[in-house]
């Protein structure tokens, strides 16, 4: 796997393309605090690309950085072959970026089906006025939009809970409705933070079901972030390994499983 | 038996999404809607339409406004009063006619008064004044959310109410510093001024009332209405799948200060006919709505009728019963009354914090399994 190769095959038969997103010699600090250090790394079209590391390695606030919330102070982002500029995260949105969150943040207030349609919001483009009259354009814009949700919704199976409000969904079915959010924006590129955390084992076999299905049928790119190793390695094409926010390891799983440094970082290393 | 959804089917997107999904539903609302169309004009007087339709019809249209900032977009106000009194204000100089200053060819200033606008126009217009105002006060919710935008807002109202009392323009420099409505008609039928049918105002407002739920009630179910939602359950999570937090607040206080500012304009010239600044819309006022808002249901239109209706009959209740059943002097009944309502006000939100609206839904909830326990 060269930079230089434009598209390949991976073993299950998947195509994967060209570079995405590319974070070049990205650091963040707070303060005195070097968040990530030099960190260079890229997505490629329609792969499964894992983030991972011990707590604290700095993978969120590199999910952070791509989904604009922190702005790095040195290194740039590169977006579909041309350099981005700093943004806010409501523009990176509206760029085709959408992501879940470590600790699901759903709309508490809202039904499952509004939850999903703001997750259309970049897509609804009817001005006030005419919302205000509903009649027409904005009512046919609602029905558009409704019947594109309601295709992720039967996708993620969560029909009979359309209606609910989410405040009072178990958390497992909360981190679904949180892709379907997601998923409903069609984004280009998909991170998620941490989807399996405080899962069992059945709820993660459903969600990695959930994720390469999503990766498989709409050929949306993913950047997940996961501390279960077995998903991890079972799930994604290629993997960047991080520690105290340096990059320490790049390459398929397996690549990854067999590097010194990560197994050093992992296991810890003898001092002698 | 008496509410039910069964055999009430959505066979489309629309049908699911409309304002009142069951059937029973739809026909009560419509059965309200006529009573209060073609019924109540008939049968109205003067103290049916000064002591209760028309504070209720007007504080609802206030209620419905401030709903939409703080239940649906979560922007604490307490500016209510001053956007009232900017409502109010616009609206006396629109239906007086607006005198501008405009450079001449010569360089001089002259004096050109616009010609008066009918009051309908002059209610709207009114209304949009309010919205600019509303907007730029609420900027400081871009940077200070919930207590400290509380605060800010605060500073609306003492500003505003302090404007229009020393700003002569305003009240068309008056001596008594009061502003009075002249005598205006809509369709050739008086609405303001000293001689007005009951009927004819109470119509006026009614439309105004109609007119603002159903506007509000369809920028609430639409994406507008998400936006404000999204900003108010998580604003962090609402950036993220491409809300614009600026354009979301600010429309809010934009919608929300032309509703509050509509029933200003029809608060003093349907309503009060006379206004003085400091005693229409001072504090209290903002208070009272707020309260007419929580006691509702914060984030519900019906909730907005509820609340107004609540804070509005109370009162009127109790001084009857207090008053003219039980014969207690006015005066002991009048601060007996403050009590009573403080109190029920506590009990009320104890019991329930969620308002009004929150008992009609577990009512109706009760209502669909009636007479079965479940």
């Amino acid at each position: 796997m060269k930079d230089t190769v434009e598209s390949f095959q991976t073993p299950d038969g998947r195509t994967i393309g060209g570079v995405m997103m590319e974070m070049k010699h990205i650091t963040l600090r707070f303060g005195g605090v070097v968040a990530i250090k030099d960190i260079s790394f890229d997505i490629r079209e329609g792969e499964i690309r894992a983030i991972i590391g011990p707590n604290g390695a700095g993978k969120s606030s590199m999910l952070n950085v791509i989904s604009g919330f922190y702005h790095p102070q040195e290194g740039e982002v590169w977006f579909h072959g041309s350099r981005r500029p700093s943004m806010k995260p409501f523009q990176v949105a509206r760029q085709g970026i959408a992501r879940t969150f470590q600790n699901i943040a759903l709309f508490e207030g809202m039904s499952v089906l509004d939850n999903v349609m703001t997750g259309r919001l970049t897509q609804m483009k009817t001005g006030m006025m005419a919302q205000a009259i509903w009649w027409g354009k904005a009512e046919k814009e609602e029905t558009e939009n409704r019947e594109k949700v309601e295709k992720v919704i039967d996708f993620l199976e969560i029909q009979h809970i359309r209606k609910t409000p989410v405040g009072r969904l178990p958390y497992g079915l909360k981190k679904r409705v949180e892709l379907a959010r997601a998923l409903a924006a069609e984004p280009k590129l998909l991170l998620l933070d941490e989807p399996m955390a405080g899962m069992n084992v059945e709820e993660k076999e459903d969600m990695s079901r959930f994720i390469l299905d999503v990766n498989d049928e709409f050929g949306t790119t993913i950047a997940l972030i996961e501390h279960d190793m077995g998903v991890v390695m079972d799930l994604s094409d290629r993997v960047v390994v991080m520690d105290y926010g340096k990059k320490i390891g790049d390459g398929s799983p397996d690549e990854v499983r067999n590097n010194q440094d990560v197994i050093d970082a992992y296991l810890g290393v003898a001092h002698d | 038996m008496f509410y039910r959804e069964a055999g009430d089917f959505s066979t489309t997107y629309p049908q699911d999404s409309q304002t009142f999904p069951i059937r029973f539903d739809r026909y009560r609302y419509y059965a309200v809607l006529v009573i209060a169309f073609a019924v109540v004009p008939f049968i109205i007087n003067d103290y049916w339409l000064n002591a209760i339709f028309l504070p209720f019809l007007i504080y609802s249209i206030a209620a419905i406004g401030l709903n939409i900032l703080v239940g649906y977009c979560g922007q604490v106000s307490l500016g209510t009063g001053g956007f009232m009194a900017v409502g109010a204000y616009s609206c006396y100089k629109f239906m007086t006619g607006v005198d501008i200053w405009l450079m001449g060819a010569d360089g001089q200033m002259i004096q050109y008064a616009l010609p008066p606008i009918n009051i309908f126009f002059s209610v709207i217009l009114a209304g949009l004044v309010t919205a600019a105002v509303g907007v730029l006060f609420g900027l400081p919710s871009l940077r200070i959310k919930g207590f400290y935008l509380a605060v800010a807002t605060l500073a609306a109202q003492f500003f505003l109410v302090w404007l229009f009392n020393k700003w002569e323009w305003a009240y068309n420099y008056s001596a008594s510093g009061q502003i009075n409505a002249p005598t205006r008609g809509f369709l050739g039928v008086d609405v303001t001024g000293p001689a007005t049918e009951a009927w004819a105002t109470y119509l006026f407002c009614l439309m105004f009332v109609i007119g603002s739920a159903v506007l509000a009630r369809n920028l609430t179910r639409g994406s507008v209405g998400r936006k404000w939602m999204a900003i108010r359950d998580m604003d962090i999570a609402a950036e993220i799948i491409g809300v614009n937090p600026l354009r979301a607040k600010l429309s809010a206080f934009a919608v929300s200060s032309f509703f509050v500012g509509v029933s200003g304009a029809l608060f003093f010239s349907v309503y009060l006919g006379a206004v003085e600044v400091g005693e229409a819309f001072g504090i209290q006022k903002s208070f009272l709505v707020l309260f007419m808002i929580i006691i509702g249901g914060l984030g519900s239109i019906f909730g907005s009728f509820a609340g107004a209706a609540f804070m509005v009959l109370l009162p009127v209740l109790l001084k009857n019963t207090l008053v003219g059943t039980l014969g207690w002097p006015t005066d002991l009944a009048a601060h007996i009354e403050f009590i009573i309502v403080g109190a029920l006000i506590v009990v009320f939100l104890i019991l329930e914090p969620h308002g009004l609206a929150q008992l009609w839904r577990v009512a109706k909830e009760k209502l669909r399994l009636w007479p079965f326990p479940y």
